[in-house]
């Protein structure tokens, strides 16, 4: 049996369980804990080591999602959990923008620990007080050719769409190694 | 949608830079400490800024820029209070006080006050309302935004260097081993005599910054300004367990075929597109 892996990541709330939940065939294997810190309590519980997904492909490969804890003392998981990864998303809060800074700030760690293809997903898209993709790419200083997408994690059709961009972004660095 | 949140975490410096690059027209609004800031901006360009309580008709932002005295002042508020700023311009300017751009830079001037005296606030919430401009009676200008955004940005680029000199505050302090070096001879500030005296390998700089009270950024400033003078240098904290081996990355791909690794993410395509 192949296995493959890819890392969801993002600050604190930004929706990383919710987004594994939705696609995962498994009940996510969820490493949540309540809340006890006042300036954290936006939520009930967080997760404190990793959240764990799966998707069967076929009899032969079994794609593996981890959800990385999003508060920064869970941090020390982070380099473990990026190990052999074919890509990553930054899950980041489009209604808390300040969460931005953070979330830059994970996406560069990550870059660091694996140069791998990656999108950055800009969750609760839905919500009235989400930012607009353009503004938000500026705030988070991204890339044009970094792909920023609208996403709603607790929506299957919204995170499909994530995860194909991903694999889309990560066939066109195959091929444009090849060339 | 929404472009609103909080100056804590986003600086005036980020929200003017978002505004010219996304060519926005409407009006920030910037609730600040103790007053309230309305910004307007044309394609990107500031147009017009008032500042909460402050008179900012035309005739007084002329007798702050020193066009007009204050008795000419006085004259204009009184005779001339229910004229709109544009009808008073125009009055000035064809009783031939003022030249239309006496007018315009007396306004770009205070606009332009305005905006440096924002980079100074770090707190409060902003908004920014959408094609919502100034009135028709008010004299808009137009502005670019760049100067303006480079200015505040020095402010920024010193918090940015002294992270990138002092990038971790987890990091201790010991003296420098250069013999001759009298502390006692060197001109040290009370903050800087307040942080030489915790200079410990045991104390990192955010223990030494706790007992001083000292924010982020004026711990950052001391200690490099006592690094840049060579009387210190940042070591690891005693007891502070060794920096992690850098061990092998694990491959992504089960195969080092590439072409068994196309296939393998063409599976992955076709999965992920079923679900």
């Amino acid at each position: 049996m192949q296995t493959v892996k890819m890392v969801v990541t993002g600050p604190f709330n930004a929706g990383k369980t919710a987004f594994i939940r939705s696609v995962s065939e498994i009940d996510v294997v969820a490493t949540e804990r309540r809340i006890t810190s006042e300036a954290e309590k936006v939520k009930e519980t967080t997760t404190v080591a990793m959240d764990f997904g799966r998707i069967t492909v076929d009899d032969d490969l079994v794609l593996y999602l981890f959800g990385t804890p999003g508060q920064k003392r869970f941090d020390f998981m982070w380099e473990i959990l990026s190990e052999g990864m074919l890509g990553f998303i930054v899950m980041v809060d489009s209604t808390r923008p300040e969460t931005f800074r953070e979330a830059r700030s994970i996406l560069q760690t990550f870059r660091a620990y694996a140069p791998t293809p990656y999108v950055v997903a800009a969750n609760k898209q839905d919500m009235k007080d989400a930012w607009e993709l353009e503004d938000m790419r500026l705030a988070l200083r991204l890339d044009p050719k970094v792909k920023l997408l609208p996403c709603v994690a607790h929506k299957k059709e919204s995170v499909k769409a994530v995860l194909l961009e991903l694999l889309y972004s990560i066939l066109a660095e195959m091929e444009a190694g090849d060339a | 949608m929404a472009l609103k949140g909080n100056l804590r975490d986003f600086s005036i410096t980020q929200l003017l830079n978002l505004i010219n690059l996304a060519q926005k027209t409407g009006t920030l609004v910037i609730e600040g400490p103790g007053e309230t800031a309305q910004i307007a901006f044309r394609q990107g360009k500031l147009a017009y800024a008032q500042l909460g309580g402050e008179d900012g008709s035309l005739a007084a932002i002329l007798h702050q820029t020193r066009r007009i005295s204050a008795s000419q002042y006085r004259l204009l508020k009184e005779r001339a209070s229910t004229m709109s700023d544009k009808e008073l311009g125009l009055l000035l300017i064809n009783a031939g006080y003022l030249t239309q751009d006496d007018i315009l830079s007396s306004l770009q001037t205070y606009f332009i006050n305005i905006i440096r005296r924002l980079f100074t606030w770090v707190e409060g919430f902003f908004r920014f309302e959408p094609d919502t401009l100034p009135g028709d009676g008010k004299i808009t200008v137009r502005v670019d935004l760049e100067n303006l955004i480079i200015e505040g940005s020095r402010q920024l680029r010193e918090w940015e260097q002294l992270q990138e000199e002092i990038p971790s505050l987890d990091m201790a302090l010991k003296f420098t081993e250069r013999p001759g070096t009298n502390l006692r001879n060197i001109s040290l500030s009370v903050e800087e005599w307040r942080v030489v005296s915790y200079v410990n390998p045991r104390n990192t700089i955010r223990q030494i910054a706790r007992a001083t009270k000292m924010n982020d950024l004026e711990i950052r400033r001391v200690v490099y300004g006592l690094i840049q003078a060579g009387l210190v240098e940042i070591v690891r904290p005693e007891g502070a367990p060794p920096p992690r081996p850098q061990v092998p990355q694990a491959r992504p791909f089960p195969t080092a075929d590439k072409n068994e690794q196309k296939s393998l993410v063409n599976r992955l395509i076709n999965r992920i597109r079923s679900l």
